[in-house]
């Protein structure tokens, strides 16, 4: 038997994946040539990498095909429903920190806090005959943080990339995204609504529960978290939503 | 749950019940054209319904009621008055962690007939009060209609009834705005700096759909919402009043009778739901042994704007209502676009009821 683990295959994200688990005793490399997704950990036994895209590793964690993975906070929450009866957080791992948040344009200055942003929605639909529209690729998030918030009538529409230009394109008014430092919003002449972010997300060792853990596989794991330092008893339960 | 023929059979029982009264038996159909829906419900749905696409109709859902489909029908035709009966699943995507199924039977009641509202809606309560109360369901009630006269009558702005009218269906957001507009809850944030000197200012360019007079348009809107007086505490008070009302129908009658001495305004809406206690009482059933709830109907039921009802085994509190149901006018008036057609009505799971007989069994 052997522990999956899912890891990012491209970008920063990987590059700080390997480090982390470099520095904690866990060597982690790539084999064959740098375009070749596959990699291994030779210091471990037991213990069988799994190069993925940082969005496809919820749905392994979810199906059980691999035993753990590493992918942002944000991805798991928005892909699957009722994460946390599929996954738990072993633990965060301090990088990839990035806030989901809402912007609209600076011009206006009516709106500071979500509460603005329903009162508007309200006018806007009676003015233009359709719902405001929040364009975003995190809909499940965002649609569970309007309905707790008591946010009616907006409509989210679909953006996969340069979600920051769908206002001035007037395919949306306003939008929910990630970021980091907030400098492409400015530079399109938005700003983040007053508040709580809708999600701090950061990268995260991720367990699953779906996966097959027998006694040898649970062995691994425990060893595992024994070398990067985890107190088995303070595994979180990952409900912290 | 019971077997699924068992539910089957049930459901078709339940129809052939409401057929031998007097109802029409209709269908519709499982695709619904999606943008109806949407419009009516909002973005919420799209959590709570199946979406899927159809090359022709474009967007489509696998219904998740019959009502709206029943009253296009109905407006599209249907001569008053109208009793008709429905029977078929509904689709609902489930919330987090409730594990309730996504696919289940509705048979459903509903009266389009506007002569006489008090004995249209005694006449759907009792068909199905008829119907459950013998496997010993209870009833649970409360009127919308008279919490939406309340607001309507508060002595306050235009502005701000209509935004509490707005998120009467939505409690928590409700409450925020009431202690807002009566001074309990602070300014929002930035409120107070964009109504000063200056406050207003921007050098930023107006982009996208939404342009500067709607952006000037609020800024006027919020000055005078500012500058108008708060609502009283008293009337906050008769507001809660109503809120928290638990009683039979009977003393909420009493309770409510009084509360119109100090709030005129709901005193229609007051004597419409006295004339349906005693619309109910005439076909034998005792408002004395019915529980009334001021706030009854405001989280799950969003287009119910009058009466409201449910019924529940009291032995399985796990169990969603096994049937609901309700005055839908709003309903209508916005599918009819300026019609609107008097609609009440109600609908049963056979599933639950089966699975509430055969632990009781």
């Amino acid at each position: 038997m052997s522990v999956k683990l899912g890891l990012p295959s491209k970008g920063r994200l990987m590059e700080k994946t390997f480090d982390w688990f470099t520095s904690r005793g866990i060597a982690l490399s790539r084999t064959g040539s740098s375009r070749e997704y596959t990699a291994h950990a030779p210091g471990f036994d037991g213990l069988e990498l799994v190069l993925l895209s940082a969005g496809e590793v919820p749905r392994e964690l979810a199906a059980g095909r691999i035993h753990l993975g590493v992918t942002g906070s944000d991805l798991v929450r928005e892909k699957l429903a009722m994460w946390s009866e599929k996954a738990t957080e072993i633990t965060p791992m301090g990088f990839g920190h990035a806030d989901l948040i809402i912007a609209v344009p600076q011009a206006w200055v009516d709106v500071t806090t979500l509460e603005d942003l329903d009162a508007v929605a309200a006018a806007f639909r009676k003015k233009h005959g359709f719902r405001l529209r929040i364009a975003t690729k995190y809909h499940r998030l965002i649609r569970e943080h309007m309905r707790a918030h008591g946010v009616a009538d907006y409509q989210l529409v679909d953006s996969q990339g340069a979600t920051e230009g769908s206002i001035r394109n007037e395919t949306a008014e306003a939008i929910a995204d990630i970021t980091s430092t907030g400098e492409t919003l400015r530079a399109n002449h938005l700003k983040i609504l007053a508040g709580e972010p809708v999600h701090r997300s950061q990268a995260i060792l991720f367990k699953s529960r779906m996966a097959n853990w027998d006694a040898d596989n649970s062995k691994i794991l425990t060893a595992l978290k024994s070398q990067l330092g985890i107190d088995a008893n303070c595994a979180q339960n990952g409900d912290d939503t | 749950m019971p077997d699924k023929a068992a539910i089957r059979i049930e459901a078709a029982r339940l129809l052939a019940h409401f057929e031998a009264q007097g109802a029409v038996r209709v269908e519709a159909d499982i695709l619904q054209p999606a943008a109806t829906l949407l419009d009516l419900y909002g973005e919420d749905i799209r959590a709570r319904a199946f979406t899927t696409q159809d090359p022709v109709l474009g967007e489509a859902m696998l219904r998740p009621d019959f009502t709206v489909p029943v009253v296009q029908m109905h407006m599209d035709g249907g001569a008053e008055p109208a009793r008709y009966t429905y029977s078929g699943k509904v689709f609902r995507a489930q919330d987090a962690a409730l594990h309730r199924s996504s696919e289940y039977y509705q048979v459903g009641y509903e009266v389009f007939d506007g002569s006489d509202t008090a004995k249209a809606d005694s006449e759907v309560f009792s068909m199905f009060y008829n119907a459950l109360t013998p496997v010993g369901l209870r009833a649970s009630s409360g009127d919308l209609g008279i919490l939406l006269a309340a607001v309507k009558g508060l002595k306050t702005t235009d502005t701000r009834k209509s935004a509490l009218l707005r998120h009467i269906w939505r409690p928590r957001r409700f409450r925020a705005l009431l202690d807002r507009f009566s001074g309990r809850a602070p300014m929002p944030e930035g409120r107070e700096k964009l109504l000063g000197e200056g406050g207003a200012k921007n050098d930023a360019p107006v982009i996208g759909l939404r342009g500067q007079d709607e952006i000037d348009a609020r800024i006027q809107a919020l000055r005078e919402d500012a500058s108008a007086p708060l609502i009283s505490n008293q009337e906050v008070a008769l507001l809660e009043n109503i809120l928290n009302l638990r009683e039979t129908m009977t003393n909420g009658l009493v309770r409510l009778s009084d509360l119109a001495v100090d709030m005129p305004a709901i005193a229609p809406a007051v004597n419409r739901f006295e004339a349906r206690c005693e619309a109910l009482a005439a076909r034998g059933i005792n408002p004395e042994n019915l529980d009334f709830e001021g706030s009854y109907g405001r989280t799950t039921l969003e287009y119910y704007d009058g009466f409201v009802f449910g019924f529940y085994a009291e032995s399985r509190p796990d169990l969603p209502p096994v049937a609901t149901g309700g005055r839908y006018d709003a309903l209508t008036r916005m599918l009819g676009q300026g019609r609107s057609i008097p609609a009440v009505g109600g609908v049963i799971r056979p599933d639950l009821l089966l699975a509430i007989q055969e632990a009781g069994a």
